[in-house]
Order: C-alpha cells, then structure tokens, then sequence
C-alpha cells in the first residue's frame, strides 16, 4: 500500500494539535480540539484507502485497477456530516453553559483569573445583555426548572 | 420474515419523525411513542421464535450484496437485546408519561423528548443489529446524539455541566472507535464484520492484538470499564429520573455488547482474556467501593452500575459456552434490574423529595407499595436467591470454577465480594430510608452514616414532594414482575443464553449466515 506522505504529516499534525487543544479548560477550545481530532480521523480513513485513483463507480471510462476505493470515501462522508452535527448541539451546549455562568457566581467554566470580574463589568461587554438584562434573565428563569438553584446556598422552596 | 429486520430501525425514526412534526399535540406524540415501542416489541418477539428455530436472519439493504453493501444481521444475540432493550423503553415511557401527566412539562418537556427519545431507541436497535462495523458506529452515534439531548432537557447548570463531562468522553471513545475502524479497514479491506472475521486470521498477530485491543479501549469506554468509569456515575443521577433509568439499564451494555462481538466474532484467535480478568476485577472491587461511600441514591446505583459490568467482563474473558451463557442471562438480568431500581428510585424522590440516604426517612410508613417495588429491585441486585441477580452470578462462578485457573478463582472470591458488598449497601439504604421513622432524621447518627459523601451538587434540604400517580407505580410496578419473571422462566431463559452462547463456540456459525455459499 503506497500513501502520501503529505498526508500522513498532515494527519499527525492535526492529531498533536487537536488532542493538545482538546486539553485545555475551556470548553470552546475543546470542541475546536475535536474538530482538528475528527478531520485527522478522515484524513486517517483517506488514507488507509490506498493510493489516489480516477473516479469510481462510473464506468466505461477508466479500467477498474486505476479507480480509487469509494468505501473510505462513503465512509469519511458520513463521518463528516454525524461531527457537524455534533459540533452544532456542542456549541449550542457552550453558549447556554456561558449563559449560566453570567447569571450566577456557580458556574464553573468561568476560569479563575476571572473571579475579579463583577457581574457587572462582566455584563457591560455585552451590550445587547446589559441592555435588555433584567427582560433577557426573566425569560432564562421561566426557562428553567429550579430557577432559585442558580443563587448558591438558597434553599428551595417551590 | 426478513422485512421485519430492518423495521426495527426504520419505525422507531419514522416514529421520531411523526412525533417531532406532532410537536404541538402531547397526546398525539404518546400515542405515536407507545405505538412505535409496542410495535418493535411485538416484531421483535416473532422474529426471537423465528431467529431461535431457524437460524439468524441475514438482509443485505439495498440489495447490494454482503461485502459490498450493508449488511444486517439478527441472530439470537441481537435479537433477545432488541426485545429487552424494547420492552425497557416501554416501560420507561409508560412512567415517563405518567410523570408528564403529573408535572406538566418541566421534567420531560414532550415535544423534544418523545421525538428525541425515538431516535435514542433507533440508535440501540441498529447498534444490536448491524453486521457491518461502520454501521455499529452509526448505530452508536445516533444513539449517543440522542443521549446528549435527553441529559441536557431542560438546561439547568447542573445537567449543563454533566452533560459536558458525558458529551466530551463520548465524543473520545467515538473517535477512537472511528480511528479502529479506519485501521481495520486499512488492514483487512472491509467493514463486514464476518468478512473482518475471515480476513483478520491471515494477519500477523501483534497486528491482530492491536486491532483488537484498538476496538476495546473504544468499547471499555461506552461500557464504563474501569479505568475508563470515571464518567459514568458523574453524569448519569442529574437527568430526569426515566432518562436516568434507560441511560443505566442500556447504554452501557450497548457497550458490553460489543465487546462480545469483538471478541467471540471479530477476533477469535487474540488472547487478551488475563488482561480482561484483571480489568474486570478491578472493575468490580473499585465500582463497588465507590458506591459504598455514597449518600446520594442515585449515584450509589450508577457506581454498582460500573462494578457489576465487571461481572459480564469476567464472563466475556473466560470464553467458554457456559461462561457466555450466564454473561447473557446476566445482562438481561442487569438491564431489566438496574432500569427498575433506577424508576423505583425516581418513586422515592417524589415521596421523599429528596435522593440522600442522610435526609430520607419513614418511606415504608409514607408509601408501602414503592417500599415493596424498591426491596425487591434492590434484593436482586444484592444477590439473594432466587432472585436472577443471584443465578446469573451462580452461572459465571460455576464457568470461573471449571476454568480453574489461580485468576478465576481470585475473581469468584471478588466477585462474591462485591455481591456482598452491594447487598451492605442496598441494605443501608432500605434501613436508613425505609424503616429509619421520619421522626428520627433529625439529628441521626450511626456508624453506618460516617464518611458518606453527598453528590457534588447536592444543596442540601428536599425539593416539594410529589404525588405518585398510578401510571409511574403502574410501570414500576410491571418491570419489577418482569425482574420476577426472569427467575420464574429462569430454566427456559439459561437454555435460550446457552443456545445464544453455542452460536459463538464456532465463529463460522455468525460468518455462514452472512455468507451462505462461503467466503469469495
């Protein structure tokens, strides 16, 4: 079985950095890890594939030994499109993560360096939040289940 | 009889897809799920007799023939899981609607959850049923996507934060299994896994070991296997109390269940069975250690959850007919079990309001009838006899036994051990929650509470107790008769798991029904 080279570089590089990046605290920074991880996967499929061929399936118009191998191919695709959608809920997972940590001191993907930030200064970076605050927190309140849990130590009494 | 194979997937997603557009009718999307589930359970069922009687039951989709196209296959194994795993959902659903009656939308908010819940059941059916690697992981990840959904419901900051640690480990083990799968496409040119099975023998054996322990690790991984626990009981006790229940009793032994194909079909001539020993005694020693030290019912559960896999590891690892057998009979016996303790449990949050064995108190006065459900889960689980919890163990120590070898032995003693250990903790639990009176919480001390630790998100206080209406205990009430039916057709189940077993004794059994007229 012959390889490019090329891509098997490429492949090692995308794992390195990936897995680096998947180790990092922050959750955005993780699910970027997992992208550079899965595309290294593709890359790895691709290349256990073989050698690069004319296009296959068609026929008449190449002979069968120069075709390229379409499993890894069908295969690379579907794993393609199941990661964007997982990348789509992660992200979704990410910003109403970020969303908990700025209603309440209890989150805990706030790094630590940021614990001198008040709400506050925090808030007035996002304008569109500052400005429609206490409308925006409401609807997050009604949207949740135990809205007294987000206020730390605060016994419920629902 | 070879249309209904590939409707157990097919159903359960137009079911998803019927409810998902129903989204703004509650009932209309209960009677779709209810239908959807029975309908598989009943399809299921004809196709066990038929499977049993005749033979598994191979469908190449498309047409497109076995190596090159997908293949489905439904032997005994596949089978049976479909049928539990089936009739687990159902029942899950049953009290998941009845807690939608009683609470309105909160816990289970209907529109995404039926649909959702669907796609999850989909996931397991294909998962059981695919003869095509490629296809397990498609299997998987439809099963898993579902799965992120149901633990995060709702949004509150403590599933959010659960469902992160669950979603990044399970998009690890995901990748590896991807990666495992490229490899042994690169080696064996294929992804059918009976054609997998016949090419891999011709490889060299380090390359064999790698391929295989490769799957392993990805596999371990789903079905919480020590070292690779260590998410499990972290993510699964904050969902809601049905999701919970179903993510206990099945997910992970998706996992097992693949390990079983890996190594009775996929490599058959890799040794790896020492290494399996050792893992599944640590497996069952720490698991079971970890829920000794906890307060939190839920999360005590999903640490005996972690510890009696290492039961079916340590079936998988001895090989032998009668080994695989009791490892069968004990998965079935652990899915239904753990699903039902989980559901009980769920009972004795609304009647107690909360899950901490240190504030729980005078359940046996305040509701005999869950106290009943609960006992009788929990016995099962400890290992009583008659109960299946204590045949099942029975069965692989008698396989450890024939065996013989010094490992064996070490585990039985482990294993008896934790049996032991899990009764201690489940009795705790019945003393302290059931017969402690309500009166004496206040204040309690024992040695039996020191050093017990709260889950990391317990506040402290009890939430507002609730009403149980008769459709949570209606279903509670039909999985504990089913956990009792498992000892009454005990002797019909064992010879079913040792006829499932004897399917593996020879691999050519699996790789004959995919390639009727052999291989090329």
């Amino acid at each position: 079985m012959t390889a490019s080279a090329t891509l098997i570089i490429l492949m090692a590089v995308l794992y390195a950095v990936g897995i680096t990046v998947m180790l990092e605290r922050s959750l955005t920074r993780v699910l970027i890890g997992f992208m550079l991880v899965g595309n290294a996967t593709n890359l790895l499929i691709l290349i256990v594939s073989g050698p690069s061929g004319t296009a296959p399936i068609v026929t008449g118009t190449s002979a069968d030994d120069t075709m390229a191998d379409p499993v890894p191919q069908v295969l690379m695709l579907t794993a393609i499109v199941i990661n964007f959608g997982i990348t789509a809920f992660v992200l979704a997972l990410i910003y109403r993560s970020w969303w908990l940590a700025q209603l309440g001191d209890q989150g805990d993907s706030v790094p630590d360096q940021h614990t001198e930030d008040t709400e506050e200064s925090t808030d007035a970076t996002f304008d569109p939040v500052d400005l429609d605050d206490a409308a925006l927190k409401k609807v997050l309140a009604d949207s949740d289940e135990h809205p007294d849990e987000l206020e730390h130590g605060r016994e419920e009494t629902r | 009889m070879s249309a209904i194979v590939p409707l157990l997937v097919l159903l359960p997603l137009l079911g998803a897809a019927a409810a998902l557009v129903l989204g703004a009718y509650r009932r209309a999307q209960v009677l779709v799920s209810t239908v959807t589930l029975t309908a598989v359970v009943i399809l299921s069922s004809i196709l066990l007799v038929h499977v049993d009687s005749e033979g598994p039951v191979v469908i190449d989709v498309g047409g497109w023939d076995a190596p090159f196209g997908i293949v489905l296959v439904a032997d005994r194994l596949a089978v049976i899981m479909v049928l539990i795993a089936a009739l687990m959902l159902l029942g899950v659903l049953v009290f998941a609607t009845g807690q939608g009656i009683a609470d309105g939308d909160r816990e289970t908010p209907v529109s995404i959850f039926h649909p959702t819940y669907l796609v999850l059941a989909a996931g397991l059916f294909d998962a059981f049923i695919a003869g095509d690697l490629f296809n397990l992981y498609v299997g998987f990840e439809m099963l898993l996507s579902a799965s992120y959904v149901l633990l995060t419901l709702a949004g509150t900051g403590a599933r959010i934060r659960a469902g992160v640690t669950y979603i990044i480990v399970s998009l690890t083990s995901s990748i590896l299994f991807l990666a495992a799968i490229a490899f042994i496409y690169g080696a064996t040119g294929t992804v059918t896994m009976a054609l997998v099975a016949e090419r891999v023998r011709d490889l060299p054996a380090d390359v064999q070991l790698i391929l295989c322990i490769a799957l392993l690790v990805a596999f371990c991984i789903k079905a919480a296997v020590f070292p690779m626990s260590f998410w499990l009981p972290d993510s699964y006790p904050t969902a809601p109390a049905p999701v919970t229940a179903v993510f206990a009793g099945l997910l992970t032994k998706v996992g097992v269940y693949a390990i079983i194909r890996t190594d009775t079909v996929l490599f058959t001539e890799v040794d790896i069975d020492i290494p399996l020993m050792v893992i599944a005694l640590l497996t069952l020693v720490i698991g079971i250690l970890g829920a000794l030290a906890q307060a939190d019912i839920k999360r005590l559960l999903s640490f005996t959850l972690v510890s009696h896999i290492g039961y079916m590891i340590f079936g998988i690892a001895i090989g032998s007919q009668a080994a695989l057998a009791a490892t069968i009979y004990y998965i079935i016996h652990h899915i239904i079990v753990q699903t039902t303790l989980f559901l009980a449990t769920g009972l004795v949050e609304r009647v107690g309001g909360t899950t901490s064995i240190n504030r729980l108190g005078g359940m046996l006065r305040a509701s005999p009838f869950v106290s009943v459900l609960f006992f009788i889960g929990a016995m099962n689980l400890g290992g009583i006899p008659p109960f299946s919890g204590f045949l099942g163990k029975v069965g692989l120590f008698d396989a450890g036994v024939t065996l013989g070898t010094p490992l064996s032995y070490v585990l039985i003693a482990a294993g008896a051990a934790t049996s032991l250990l899990t009764l201690y903790a489940l009795v705790r639990v019945w003393n302290m929650v059931f017969w402690r009176p309500r009166s004496d919480v206040e204040g309690y001390s024992s040695p039996l509470l020191d050093s017990l630790t709260e889950g990391p998100e317990d506040e402290g206080g009890t939430v507002k107790t609730k009403t149980v209406p008769k459709l949570m205990l209606t279903a509670t009430a039909g999985m504990v008769a089913l956990t009792v039916a498992l000892t009454v057709f005990a002797g019909p189940l064992f010879d079913f798991a040792s006829r499932t077993a004897a399917d593996f004794e020879s691999p050519t059994t699996y790789v004959d029904a995919v390639f009727p007229g052999g291989v090329e």
